[in-house]
C-alpha cells in the first residue's frame, strides 16, 4: 500500500501529521509530504485510511498494489 | 444597523437573522431547515444583506472560489459596515493580512506567518499554556465554583497570544475588551467596532515602532524582519498582522474552549468518559476534533467579485457571502448523525478552521490550547455541572461561544 499527498490541494491543516507522524511530515508552512516514498508499513494500513478520512482538503490518496 | 426592535423571522430562506437570540443559542435547527428547503443557500436583507450556504459541498466550493470571491475590502466581516464607520485605508492588505487579503498579498503575508504556527513552532507555547491553566485553576478550585467562560476559557488565549507576540501580559484585560468590541458588540453597533479597532491599531503601531528600534525575540520582531522580494513588509501591514493575532486568536479559541466545557458540563456520560481517559489516549484527539466540528466557533465572509451560480443561488457582484463553516460541519451528507457529539468519530473532515488558501493560520496553536485547557481542567476538576443553566449566555454572529457560564465542581 502507498499513499500520496497532492501538494496542490494540501493547505497545511496538519491533521495527517497529528494522526500519523510515521507516514507524513510537514514543512515550514504546515504542508504535508509523505515519508518513505509513501510506502505504508505493514500494520499501518488503518492509520493510512484514517489520515485519508480526516483531511479537510481531500488531498491524501491510497494506492493499493 | 441601529439596534431597533427585532422583526420576527417569517421565512428563514429569505430572511434569516444571525443575531436572532434563538439562532445564537442554537443555530443547528436553522441550518437544517435551510439545507432541506428549496434552496440550500439562504438569503437575507438583514444587516446589510448576505447569503448563507448550509451544505458542506457548497461551503467547500465557495472557499476555493478565488478570485471570484474576495476577502479584501469589507470581506471577512459578517455584516456590512456602513460607510461612515469604515476606514478604507485600513482595509484589505493593511487590515489583518492574510485573512483580509487576496493573492498576491495574501500569499506572501501567509508565507511570512505560517512558519511561526507549525506544530513544532508552537511547542514553547505548550509549556507556557500548561503552567497558565494550572495557575488559573489554583485561583478558583477551592471555591468549588467558577465561571468557566469568564474565569477560565477567556483567560487562556489572550495570554498565550501576548506571550507569542512578546507584549506585556498586563494588557490581557484590555485585549479582551478590544476584541469583544470589534467582533461582538461592534457587529451590531459599528461605532464601537471602529473605536476598538482604532485602539488595537494604535497599540500595535507603537509596538512595531519599538521593535524597529529595539528588536526582540518575539513574533512582532519576526514580522518586522520579513522580506518579500527584497523589500521589508510596510509597517502598516505588520500592524495589521499583529491585529490579526488578536482578532483571530483570542475569542475564537476561548469560544471553542468554553463550548467544550459547556458540552461536558451538560453531558454526564461524555464528561465521565473523558475524566477516565489517559492523556495519551487517541480518544483525546478525536474528541477535540469532534467538539471543534459540533461547536464550530467561526463564520467568515467574502465579497462577490463576479457573478457566481451555485446550488440554485445567483450571487451578484458586491454581495456578501457568509462562509458558514459551522453549518457545513452539520451536513448529514458528510457527517453521520451530524447533530450528535460522538467523541470517537473516526471520519471527520470538518472545516472548523476553514478550507482553501484562508485555512486558519493559527489552527495548530488553537488545537494545542484547547487540548491543554481541557486536559488540565479534567485533571483538576473531573466532575462539574452548570450552576445556573438558564443564565448561560452565548455570543454569535462571527464567533459563537458561551460568555457567561457558572460551573459547580464535584
Amino acid at each position: 500500500m502507498k499513499i500520496t499527498v497532492d501538494a496542490e490541494k494540501c493547505e497545511g491543516h496538519s491533521r495527517c501529521y497529528s494522526l500519523a507522524p510515521e507516514l507524513v511530515d510537514v514543512d515550514d508552512y504546515g504542508n504535508a509530504f509523505v515519508l518513505n516514498e509513501g510506502q505504508v508499513p505493514e500494520g499501518m494500513e488503518e492509520r493510512a485510511q484514517l489520515i485519508v478520512d480526516n483531511c479537510p482538503e481531500f488531498a491524501i490518496e491510497i494506492h493499493e498494489g | 444597523m441601529a439596534d431597533t426592535e427585532r422583526c420576527p423571522v417569517e421565512n428563514i430562506a429569505t430572511d434569516y437573522d444571525i443575531f436572532d437570540p434563538d439562532y445564537i443559542t442554537d443555530p443547528v435547527p436553522a441550518w437544517s431547515e435551510i439545507r432541506e428547503g428549496q434552496c440550500p443557500i439562504a438569503h437575507t436583507e438583514r444587516w446589510g444583506g448576505s447569503w448563507l450556504p448550509t451544505r458542506y459541498e457548497d461551503v467547500q466550493a465557495l472557499a476555493k472560489m478565488v478570485p471570484e470571491l474576495s476577502s479584501a475590502g469589507p470581506g471577512p466581516i459578517v455584516v456590512n459596515v456602513p460607510e461612515e464607520f469604515r476606514r478604507p485605508e485600513r482595509e484589505g492588505y493593511n487590515a489583518a493580512a492574510p485573512i483580509s487579503a487576496d493573492p498576491p498579498e495574501q500569499t506572501w503575508t501567509r508565507k511570512a506567518l505560517l512558519p511561526h504556527f507549525t506544530p513544532k513552532a508552537i511547542a514553547p507555547q505548550r509549556t507556557y499554556t500548561e503552567t497558565l491553566c494550572h495557575e488559573l485553576i489554583d485561583g478558583f478550585i477551592d471555591h468549588g465554583t467558577c465561571d468557566g467562560a469568564v474565569n477560565y476559557a477567556q483567560q487562556i488565549p489572550p495570554r498565550v497570544i501576548a506571550h507569542k507576540l512578546g507584549v506585556d501580559a498586563g494588557m490581557v484585560d484590555e485585549f479582551v475588551v478590544w476584541v469583544r468590541g470589534v467582533l461582538e458588540i461592534g457587529l451590531t453597533q459599528p461605532e464601537f467596532r471602529l473605536k476598538y479597532s482604532d485602539m488595537i491599531h494604535n497599540f500595535f503601531a507603537v509596538e512595531v515602532a519599538k521593535r524597529r528600534q529595539n528588536p526582540q525575540d518575539d513574533l512582532i520582531t519576526a514580522l518586522c524582519n520579513t522580506e518579500i522580494d527584497g523589500q521589508m513588509l510596510p509597517d502598516q501591514v505588520v500592524v495589521g498582522m499583529c491585529n490579526l493575532q488578536l482578532v483571530a486568536g483570542i475569542d475564537t479559541t476561548w469560544s471553542s474552549i468554553g463550548s467544550a466545557l459547556w458540552h461536558f458540563a451538560t453531558h454526564e456520560e461524555d464528561r465521565r468518559r473523558m475524566a477516565a481517559t489517559d492523556h495519551d489516549d487517541p480518544l483525546w484527539d478525536s474528541a477535540i476534533e469532534e467538539l471543534l466540528r459540533a461547536y464550530s466557533a467561526v463564520t467568515m465572509a467574502r465579497t462577490v467579485m463576479e457573478p457566481v451560480e451555485i446550488s440554485g443561488a445567483s450571487l451578484q457582484t458586491g454581495d456578501k457571502v457568509l462562509m458558514n463553516f459551522p453549518g457545513a460541519n452539520h451536513d448529514p451528507e458528510v457527517f453521520e448523525n451530524p447533530d450528535q457529539v460522538i467523541l470517537d468519530r473516526q471520519r471527520n473532515r470538518h472545516i472548523a478552521f476553514g478550507a482553501g488558501i484562508h485555512r486558519c493560520a493559527g489552527s495548530n496553536l488553537a488545537r494545542m490550547e484547547m487540548e491543554v485547557a481541557l486536559k488540565t481542567w479534567f485533571n483538576r476538576i473531573p466532575e462539574f455541572t452548570l450552576a445556573n443553566p438558564d443564565e448561560v449566555t452565548w455570543a454569535g454572529g462571527q464567533v459563537r461561544g458561551p460568555r457567561i457560564m457558572a460551573l459547580n465542581f464535584g
